[in-house]
């Protein structure tokens, strides 16, 4: 029983964990923009995808692979906010919605034209064996994945507190107005919101694709299941959505374990319905004035 | 919670304590002030002194953090705005809030909505009650309608008016909800002085009907014109109050507007 | 209702009266009248949708998801309990309506782009929830054998005799949300749209209308659902996913969230295109649909419904001159 209750631990803690980077995508773009980007959960597929085609199709050794699928798919965000989002910088949030959703399914679709419906694989980033822990078992990859999702939270929190574009960033998020008059491009910022938040994503994709392969269909619950722990912990808020991506992805992996794996996915979102309904503030953000502070 | 109700009512409003605070900002700091029924009460002060906020406060726009607002007697803080509407208090807006793709005669119709009840089903049904009161709203919103002056626009849209008959449209679909307290929030903003006078009068054929009108405006003349008492308001507390005349004469006022700057 | 909605009903009215005269006798396009039975039964969401959307201002991604729910219902009620069609249709639609109620009351609350996610997530977990309850729903491989309607015992077995029913159903609410929208309540909701706090202050109970159309569209759904179940007679979860969702947005959106007619003329258009014109690109369709809904929020923000004025303005303006000349 122990062992069964180890290894569901270590099994949510990892998806917790992407659930997590997803949250975070969620929340650069929020703090800047105000928008909710309805296509994040498809910089993660990217990133899985690109680095899988890298891997496979042009045998780049995985570090190398990593990075260049985190670049690609931060053109892709860069793409994505040059040529659309400004595009509709008038429009209204039902439009804003609209276009971030169509964004998505484009991501998806293209995905599907050049990857096929498959599932692609990677290969684990180092080659060492499992490890055992009281009978349950720890692929190195998952160490992989709690270093660079922390690599991840703490170079973001340096960025937001000690750099001036970081803080410039907030400031934007603040009062666009204020930040204009005193200089800040706010534009440039923005495309810079964008551009994080795909390679974040993208990060995430890499790092959990030899455990779970990735295919073209994936990036819809992804980010849905990456909402919901963006809003339970707080819109906003880093340390926020990572407690909270934990949770999430604990209560997955138990659920899958002791109750039933087919309603596993529904768990992830009754929590987001019950967050939006009961405390659309999240579990960390006491006050709406402290929504968009982390 | 409130004193002994007396037969007569000495205020149709009463503001006991009413704090506002935004975060650290403290835009009400305490009002206490009752509006006797029956006349045009103004509400000056400069910018940022938190005439707006008052009157969102006694709308039910926004809940006051300390305080209560009681409107004949009977506790208004709290209520959602649409009830509060219902009872019989309606407002414009400083930045014009008309519904611009509605026409104008819908704007006023849409006044109408406290005093009529027929609901979703009803009026997809077209039931006869529903067509008897939509008939009805109709003919109440032309008299409205009539009553502005606005009679030759009825069926242009709202946003293609010029700002001027916006906030007559605007003070016409208050009034279509039956008010017995209306409140104005700098509806001369933006206006020449020729339509300024046209409002001026508006606003005492309003008072005329028994309305009870209080009236936030920067516009002096026009206050002093008709206002029969006036609050001042600086930096979220009261300053003074009394008649024009009193007002006009107050050193304290004299200082905020023209000193400190 | 006014004028120009009266001429547009009765043109309307007489082009759907005769499109199967003339289809059926042209070889090529005989099997229009099938698509035109889906079409109006995705008429009726989108219908509903419309309110929501461009009346009421709220945007819901769980259309599908009461699609579904009328849909199931419908099926499990006659397949497996042996209820009348006709008793399980109101049924479903009640069901689907408590679930609007219970999801609306709060998630109406929420705005923009929380309502969104909001339904989105309910839309999911009640794809999950059809594709999991194998012993009620058939799970994935859903269900077979649902009867079909019959009209005072007369089996409705013709495509012809299933398009005009599906029509008429049509026709009826349409016409219900035009009187809806040419009423108090219709202001109401159009007010709402446009400045919801000023709404509020003139009375208008907003958050009870919000959930009263979000109620609304979902029951139309749910019957549209219903009678979706009783045409194909089968039923699985891939009809009721989020791209379904989503499609349904998108009818809206080309057709113009403002307009009724829009909405129908969406949904026409879009199962013309699903089931016809889109069928060569097979499985990236999506990516057409992903960039017609792009172009449409992008570019076309009143949807085909706004150029019909100016096209008429056009028409009207060379006609003058013409005539001048
Ligand atoms: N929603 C809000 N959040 C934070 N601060 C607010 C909010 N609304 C008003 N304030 C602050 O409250 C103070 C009073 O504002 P208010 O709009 O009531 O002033 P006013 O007297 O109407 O001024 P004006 O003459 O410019 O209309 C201002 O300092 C304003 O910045
Ligand atoms: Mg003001």
């Amino acid at each position: 029983m122990g062992t069964d209750f180890l290894q569901y631990t270590i099994t949510g803690l990892t998806v917790g964990v992407i659930y997590a980077m997803v949250a975070i995508g969620y929340n650069i773009i929020y703090n800047v923009t105000e928008i909710i980007n309805f296509a994040q959960g498809e910089f993660v597929m990217l990133g899985g995808l690109f680095a899988a085609f890298f891997v496979g199709t042009l045998h780049l050794p995985v570090f190398l692979a990593f990075f260049a699928a985190v670049i690609a798919t931060g053109c892709v965000g860069f793409a994505m906010e040059r040529f659309v989002i400004r595009r509709a910088r008038n429009a209204g949030v039902l439009s804003l919605i609209i276009i971030t959703i169509a964004v998505s399914i484009l991501l998806k679709g293209s995905a599907m034209l050049g990857y096929g419906k498959d599932p692609h694989c990677l290969p684990a980033f180092s080659t060492r064996g499992p490890i055992m822990i009281a009978g349950a078992v720890l692929q190195p990859q998952v160490l992989w994945i709690f270093g660079v999702s922390a690599l991840v939270v703490i170079a973001l929190s340096f960025f937001f507190h000690r750099s001036f574009y970081g803080k410039a960033m907030l400031a934007c998020a603040d009062n666009p107005i204020a930040a204009r008059m005193v200089g800040i491009p706010v534009r440039q910022m923005v495309l810079l919101a964008f551009i994080l938040s795909a390679s974040i994503g993208a990060a995430a994709g890499v790092i959990i694709t030899p455990i779970s392969l990735m295919d073209y269909d994936r990036g819809a619950m992804l980010g849905l299941k990456g909402f919901g722990a963006a809003v339970l912990g707080g819109l906003g808020n880093f340390y926020g959505a990572l407690l909270a991506g934990c949770v999430l992805g604990l209560a997955e992996s138990y659920c899958a374990g002791y109750l039933s794996s087919g309603y596993k996915d529904a768990v992830a979102l009754i929590f987001l319905l019950l967050a939006l309904f009961f405390k659309p503030e999240g579990l960390f953000g006491s006050e709406a004035a402290t929504l968009k502070k982390f | 919670m409130q004193e002994a109700c007396c037969p007569e009512l000495s205020s149709i409003l009463e503001i006991s304590d009413v704090q506002m605070h935004f975060g650290g900002i403290v835009a009400l700091k305490g009002i206490r002030y009752a509006v006797p029924p029956g006349i045009i009460q103004a509400l000056i002060g400069p910018n940022g002194a938190g005439k707006t906020t008052l009157f969102h406060c006694i709308s039910g726009l926004i809940q006051p953090t300390f305080g209560h607002v009681l409107f004949e007697g009977r506790q208004i803080d709290g209520m959602l705005p649409h009830k509060i509407a219902r009872l019989g208090i309606s407002r414009t807006f400083q930045h014009v809030a008309l519904f611009k793709s509605m026409t104008v005669l819908e704007n006023i119709m849409l006044g109408r909505h406290p005093k009529t009840k027929s609901g979703f089903w009803a009026t997809g049904l077209r039931l006869p009650a529903m067509r008897r009161e939509e008939r009805k709203i109709l003919e109440t919103a032309r008299y409205h309608l009539d009553f502005v002056g606005l009679g030759d626009s009825a069926n242009l849209p709202a946003g293609t008016l010029p700002l001027g008959k916006q906030r007559i449209l605007e003070i016409a679909r208050a009034l279509a909800t039956d008010p017995r307290l209306l409140l104005l929030d700098e509806p001369a903003g933006g206006l020449n002085i020729r339509e300024t006078e046209v409002l001026g009068d508006l606003i005492q054929r309003i008072r005329a009907c028994g309305v009870t009108v209080i009236l936030v405006e920067h516009d002096m003349n026009l206050v002093m014109e008709i206002a029969d008492r006036i609050l001042v308001l600086h930096y979220g507390s009261q300053l003074a109050s009394g008649t024009p005349m009193e007002i006009m004469d107050h050193p304290a006022v004299i200082e905020a507007y023209l000193g400190g700057g | 209702m006014n004028k120009k909605d009266r001429w547009a009903f009765v043109g309307m009215g007489l082009l759907i009266a005769v499109f199967p005269g003339v289809a059926l006798n042209v070889k090529c396009i005989s099997h229009y009248v099938d698509v035109m039975v889906f079409a109006g039964i995705f008429s009726l969401v989108s219908l509903g949708l419309c309110m929501l959307m461009g009346y009421a201002g709220q945007v819901s991604m769980a259309q599908a998801a009461f699609f579904g729910i009328g849909a199931y219902s419908s099926g499990i009620l006659t397949s497996r309990l042996g209820w009348n069609p006709w008793m399980a249709m109101p049924a479903g639609a009640g069901v689907a309506a408590l679930v609007a109620w219970i999801i609306g009351v709060p998630a109406l609350r929420l705005k923009g782009h929380y309502l969104a996610m909001a339904t989105l997530g309910f839309g999911v977990i009640v794809h999950i929830i059809l594709g999991e309850e194998v012993k009620w729903t058939g799970g994935p491989s859903g269900m077979v054998d649902i009867p079909g309607l019959q009209i005072a015992g007369w089996k409705l077995t013709s495509e012809v005799a299933w398009y005009y029913m599906i029509w008429s159903v049509v026709f009826m609410a349409l016409l219900f949300c035009l009187h809806v929208i040419y009423s108090r309540v219709g202001r109401g909701l159009r007010a709402i749209h446009e400045e919801e706090m000023a709404a509020e202050s003139m009375g208008v109970p907003t958050a009870c209308y919000k959930v009263q159309i979000f109620v609304f569209s979902a029951i139309l759904s749910a019957i549209a659902g219903s009678f979706y179940t009783h045409y194909v007679t089968c039923l699985n979860p891939g009809s009721f996913n989020l791209m379904w969702s989503i499609r349904f947005v998108l009818m809206v959106m080309v057709g113009g969230t403002q307009s009724l007619w829009g909405a129908i003329l969406g949904a026409v258009l879009l199962t013309f295109a699903g089931n016809e014109w889109l069928q060569i690109f097979s499985d990236f369709e999506i990516l057409v649909y992903g960039a017609m809904l792009l172009c449409a929020a992008l570019f076309l923000p009143g949807g085909l419904a706004s150029l019909v004025p100016k096209v008429i303005g056009v028409f009207r303006n060379s006609l003058t001159h013409l005539c001048k000349r």
